[in-house]
């Protein structure tokens, strides 16, 4: 048996002609989709690739490293907080002051990232909650953030483009984001992502294989902070407006909750985890605007969940979710599609 | 100077009150196979983890090619040139068999973040590592036949393939001196035969030392060059496996007093 193999296969991008141009079509709507819908729909583009950035990191860290983090909208905070002052107060220009402010969450990250040696689950968890809840209390009290008050994001301006629309800010944000997708997929087919996932399934072997798990852990928690980080600095100038509010325990939940209903330790999953949930909870946020049962459900909301009278059933849907997902399918959306695919392949058996 | 290849001396570590092992002394020389014997809970293991740093010793050291290594962090001991092979299987249970033994490779390749993250094209420095690579950890799959599950999940394969996949992690970290822990366990005798071959084989044409445990004695006096036998973490006797096997002490751990 002497096959000639070609290795490249292994870690190549596209397996095929057949996925490139499937992936070619993707790109072309991708890019060409905002020109024919309402601003709405871009507003909510904008809003489902940030939370696509985000998760991406957050499940190299907990889907392939095996780590956990519950202050990711700390990480998300300093990225968004860190971007505008830059900009506004030492006048960077945007395209510098983003992957500093995500590099100063990366620097953050590697420091949470090394107690995570000898704290596991429930205690990491912990631990970095308290980080998640600790950075909006300090933001909130510096002057130079604009304490309570928040700050407003400046204009952007790329060369001699200003950006001011969503549209336009669309086309930046989505260019980004490939290119954030295509860094972490290469890197988990590398030496890196094999060490990450190594640490996840036996870390005892890894160790004794050579792979510092130290460095490594505290390496996962910096990229996936750097993500979290980029993502931050783009989510200022989709709101126009940061205040330490919006950066809640909420968020980071809802980070996570993403990764797991997408399915652990997939890069597709996480995709479609976040398109899913962000896409509920724009539309469960506006109740009353879903149709036929909208008016029941606020009811129902206020009358039975809420303490406070506020309409909070996205929280419910979401929890139900999460629940059927850990049930039925503990891969997530991932496996989902794993098992559609092999029925259609096995049909008609 | 002229150091021993790999030493013991003194070594002793206790949990709680319990004396794991007490004053293990031994030196192996290059190109040995050295087998440790004894009866379950002597102390083998546990002497394995001291060695690839996992427990740190209590007292007495242990020398590489003339360097001490008890204080070392298990990633230092395998840069060295220390592998091992576990009791019970540790695999990275998501990969498949290629990924497996690619990650006996972590400590020749340079691939880092961001070299990792500039994956474009076959030109690359990362894809042409990871090429090269993979063309090493071929010969390996050659070498131990598993050829046929090279691109399977190894979370669902038999136990006596998953050990040798897990040899064949440790062969590709290239090291001088490989432990194996019950290597045969489990397997039934002509997997046992097989195995046999290629540890000698390991000896013989990769030129590695072998730090061997194992329980099935046919095997071990068949392949050692010498034994040393332990119990209740002291060590009874250390000799060729002809001399152990004649020992009283050992035939008295092994089978219980003549009354």
């Amino acid at each position: 048996m002497d096959m000639k193999r070609d290795y490249y296969e292994d870690v190549q991008l596209f397996s095929s002609k057949v996925v490139i141009f499937w992936f070619a079509i993707l790109i072309a709507v991708l890019y060409l989709f905002p020109l024919f819908v309402d601003n709405y729909y871009v507003y909510v583009a904008n809003y489902i690739a940030i939370n696509i950035i985000v998760v991406t990191g957050l499940n190299l860290l907990v889907g392939y490293t095996g780590q956990i983090s519950l202050g990711h909208a700390g990480f998300f905070a300093i990225g968004a907080y860190g971007t505008v002052t830059l900009m506004a107060k030492a006048s960077f220009p945007f395209l510098l002051a983003l992957p500093c402010s995500a590099l100063i969450a990366a620097g953050f990250g590697f420091l949470l990232g090394l107690p995570a040696l000898r704290l596991e689950g429930p205690y990491l968890a912990i631990a970095t909650l308290g980080f998640g809840l600790t950075i909006t209390q300090i933001i909130g009290r510096m002057d130079i953030f604009g304490g309570r008050e928040g700050l407003h994001a400046p204009d952007i301006t790329i060369g001699s483009f200003v950006i001011n629309t969503d549209k336009e800010f669309y086309f930046l944000l989505i260019t980004l984001t490939i290119i954030l997708l295509f860094f972490m997929r290469n890197l988990i087919k590398t030496r890196v992502g094999r060490a990450f996932i190594a640490i996840r399934d036996a870390d005892i072997a890894a160790q004794t294989m050579g792979v510092n798990i130290l460095y490594y852990k505290a390496l996962a928690f910096a990229i996936s902070a750097f993500y979290a980080g980029i993502a931050g600095g783009l989510y200022a100038f989709v709101l126009k407006f940061i205040e330490p509010e919006i950066f809640t325990l909420m968020m980071s939940i809802m980070f996570l909750a993403m990764v797991v209903v997408g399915g652990l330790g997939s890069m597709m999953g996480a995709i479609a985890g976040a398109i899913l949930l962000c896409w509920l909870d724009l539309k469960l946020r506006n109740i009353l605007d879903v149709p036929y049962i909208g008016d029941w459900l606020e009811h129902l909301s206020k009358s039975w969940f809420s303490i406070t009278g506020v309409s909070n059933i996205q929280f419910i849907v979401f929890g139900s979710i999460m629940i059927l997902i850990m049930l039925f399918e503990p891969l997530g959306l991932y496996g989902v599609w794993i098992r559609t695919k092999k029925y259609w392949r096995t049909w008609p058996f | 100077m002229d150091f021993p290849f790999f030493l013991i001396n003194n070594l002793s570590i206790s949990f709680g009150g319990i004396k794991a092992l007490q004053d293990i002394s031994f030196t192996m020389n290059k190109g040995e196979i050295f087998s440790v014997i004894g009866p379950n809970g002597a102390g083998k293991t546990t002497l394995f983890n001291c060695i690839s740093g996992l427990y740190k010793p209590n007292q007495g050291n242990i020398r590489f090619n003339g360097e001490s290594i008890e204080n070392k962090k298990p990633d230092a001991i395998a840069r060295m040139g220390i592998a091992r092979t576990f009791q019970n299987i540790e695999l990275f249970s998501h990969m498949n068999t290629m990924e497996n033994i690619m990650l006996g490779r972590h400590i020749h390749m340079k691939t880092g973040v961001f070299k990792g993250m500039l994956m474009w094209g076959r030109p690359s420095f990362a894809a042409q590592e990871e090429i090269q690579h993979r063309k090493k950890v071929e010969q390996i799959i050659d070498f131990l036949e598993l050829q046929n599950v090279r691109d399977k999940f190894v979370g669902a394969l038999p136990y006596g393939t998953q050990k040798l996949i897990e040899l064949g992690r440790a062969l590709a970290l290239e090291p001088s001196l490989l432990l194996l822990d019950e290597p045969c366990a489990g397997m039934n005798s002509e997997e046992k035969q097989d195995m046999i071959f290629w540890i000698k084989d390991i000896q013989t044409d990769l030129g590695i030392s072998i730090l061997l445990i194992e329980h099935d004695m046919k095997m071990v006096m068949d392949i050692s060059n010498r034994v040393l036998a332990i119990n209740f973490g002291e060590s009874i006797t250390l000799g060729t496996p002809e001399e152990v096997q004649q020992n009283k002490e050992v035939l008295k751990a092994y089978i219980g007093e003549e009354e």
